[in-house]
């Protein structure tokens, strides 16, 4: 396998799960300004229940990944009900203690329930292995997985471009109080969308668990890619998400490859440069 | 308070700079683990160092609305200069502190520069991913550090060449709290100036600041220099007092923790960080004495009723209460 290919293919299935994983999270800041870091809680909250499912209950893959993604959502809607609609106006640091409380606490919940071990994940056997097409090393999984992220962004985009809801969402997050002024119920649609962002970071982390493995730390060591991902994309942009995450997914998984002294630092100096370059973020306009 | 008068401003300083009796009371209080609780000097001191660690990022986020998620970055670098000095063999403690101090100080001072630029989310990712940065830099350059193994082989001389570092921490605590009490009063001068009110003006509005005149930008990284420094000595005080120094003085943790201390006691007001540190710290060592596992369950469940009960933290609270008693009557 040429290694160009093989670090291209795997930097984009990895990519492909930071954009699943930070996506949410990208489109409630923009619309709220609410910085929510316990985005990633709803992330490992999917990948155990995949797991549970899966190993307690006998469920076969495909049939938790719908079950991931409604429990991170339903998980999200009673936070945002219980905590976070108090918050919207409060500072950027009170909105960031909060999650970060409710981070911690997610974290002592799932050792005390799971223990601190990785969770072993037995994938069906037609997603295992690899195959070879045009010379070319394909790892099954990381196919489905970008093939599922492409179908998801593909889904995502139209339905903000063509959908009434998609208008207001947009509509939001341009101008929330002009949005408001117009009649757009903003809250209402802020929780639908804060549970649909969720619910899709419950199925990245569903689907992360194969590839990175899960553990009670997931909820802090991928809340630091999303964080990087939103950032840079730019706020309440998912095309800008989606660039980052390539970008960033194909950066770090090419510095492991190539240069694996100072690999693991180039996702945060790629990430510094092109904050430092443009402080919204790639596709930000505030 | 005297109206309009041209000394105005110059009797307000005057009068925020007069001690108060709380203060002198709480700095005897500070004396007391020597006699109520000698075992617990081990614990004083880290809660002296963590305090020092608090109060300089209450100098950039009270005073100057600066979030940082990397604050470790500068507590590191103090902790492995003087962790290395010891190492190479010059284990004096008081010219390591200097030189510690110095090094965190120059790495604050050239940051500075990219932290003044920026606000908001884009500020808390980079000063984030530069703690990141520089904990990876760390780990791979183990030939100097020793990597994921920490530094090992450090020995701190006497203090003045007399006070032995002992083990039940006798000569830490005072000399941590010695070095706080220091810093603290150099803080708090620095925070009654009028460099310090101008501080308070950029965390209030930072964009007017420069529509009066003010340099913004310079008074930014000036104090973020010092808040740097004040760190390093931190952590230069961490890795003389324990005479180990590990990954984790960069770390995430650390900066989320020094956070978490300071909003405990309440920005902005020299004391929070203080408070905050010693509650939370002796809040950890009895919690982790029950299940250490399940330490960050308590500390989140706190972070939580901190931000839904004590916007301001304890010290908000309390200024709260005390003035709604005396209104009362």
């Amino acid at each position: 396998m040429p290694p160009v290919f093989g670090v291209l293919f795997d930097g984009l299935a990895y990519g492909m799960l930071l954009f699943l994983l930070s996506v949410g999270l990208s489109v409630t800041l923009g619309m709220m300004n609410f910085v929510n870091l316990a985005h990633c809680s709803f992330a490992m909250l999917g990948g155990y229940v995949t797991v549970t499912l899966m190993n307690t209950l006998g469920w076969p893959f495909f049939a938790t990944l719908p079950a991931a993604f409604v429990a991170a959502a339903a998980a999200s809607v009673v936070l945002e009900r219980v905590f976070f609609r108090r918050f919207y106006r409060a500072s950027d640091l009170e909105q960031c203690l909060l999650t970060i409380g409710i981070v911690f606490v997610s974290i002592a919940a799932a050792a005390y329930i799971y223990g601190t071990d990785q969770q072993p994940l037995q994938l069906p056997s037609y997603l295992r292995g690899s195959f070879t097409f045009a010379g070319l090393n394909f790892a099954v999984y990381r196919l489905f997985l970008i093939a599922i992220a492409l179908v998801i962004t593909i889904a995502l985009v139209a339905g903000i471009e063509s959908t009434r809801f998609g208008a207001q969402v947009r509509a939001a997050v341009n101008n929330q109080r002009m949005a408001r002024g117009l009649g757009i119920n903003v809250d209402v649609l802020f929780a639908i969308t804060f549970a649909l962002g969720s619910g899709l970071a419950g199925l990245g982390g569903a689907l992360a668990v194969a590839m990175v493995g899960l553990d009670p730390s997931f909820a802090f060591t991928y809340l630091i890619y999303v964080l990087i991902v939103v950032s840079v994309g730019g706020l309440g942009s998912i095309a800008g998400s989606f660039a980052a995450a390539m970008v960033l997914g194909i950066s770090d998984i090419a510095g492991k490859y190539y240069v694996p002294a100072v690999g693991s630092m180039l996702i945060y100096l790629v990430m510094i440069v092109l904050l430092m370059w443009r402080p919204l973020g790639l596709f930000g306009r505030r | 308070m005297s109206g309009d008068t041209i000394g105005a401003p110059r009797d307000y300083l005057q009068a925020q700079i007069r001690w108060r009796w709380g203060e002198i009371v709480f700095w005897l209080a500070t004396l007391l683990p020597f006699v109520l609780t000698p075992s617990y000097l081990v614990l004083a001191s880290q809660i002296a160092i963590s305090a020092l660690f608090a109060l300089s990022l209450d100098l950039i986020l009270g005073f100057c609305g600066i979030v940082s998620l990397g604050h470790a970055a500068y507590f590191g670098v103090g902790a492995y200069t003087a962790g290395l000095l010891s190492k190479w063999g010059w284990g004096e403690p008081l010219s390591g502190l200097v030189i510690a101090a110095l090094a965190a100080g120059v790495f604050g001072y050239l940051t500075s520069f990219i932290i003044a630029r920026f606000r908001h989310l884009a500020l808390i990712m980079i000063t984030l991913g530069l703690a990141l940065l520089l904990q990876e830099v760390a780990n791979s350059a183990s030939w100097l550090t020793g990597g994921s193994d920490g530094l090992q082989g450090i020995h701190t001389w006497p203090i003045f060449g007399r006070f032995r570092f002992d083990l039940f921490g006798y000569t830490a605590y005072s000399y941590s709290l010695a070095l706080l009490f220091i810093i603290f009063l150099v803080a708090r001068r620095i925070i009654h100036s009028p460099f310090g009110l101008a501080l308070r003006g950029i965390r209030e509005n930072g964009a007017r600041m420069p529509a009066i005149g003010a340099a913004t930008r310079a008074h930014v990284r000036t104090i973020y220099t010092i808040a740097a420094t004040i760190a390093g000595i931190a952590g230069a005080l961490l890795a003389q007092t324990t005479e180990t120094v590990s990954l984790e003085v960069l770390g995430f943790q650390r900066s989320a923790d020094v956070l978490v201390m300071l909003i405990l006691g309440g920005t902005g007001r020299l004391y929070g960080g203080l408070v905050g540190a010693a509650v939370y710290m002796v809040a950890r060592d009895q919690f982790s004495g029950l299940n250490p596992q399940y330490w960050y369950f308590w500390i989140g469940l706190i972070l939580i009723a901190v931000v839904l009960l004590l916007p301001n933290g304890i010290l908000g609270g309390l200024s709260l209460f005390t003035r709604r008693a005396k209104e009362k009557p």
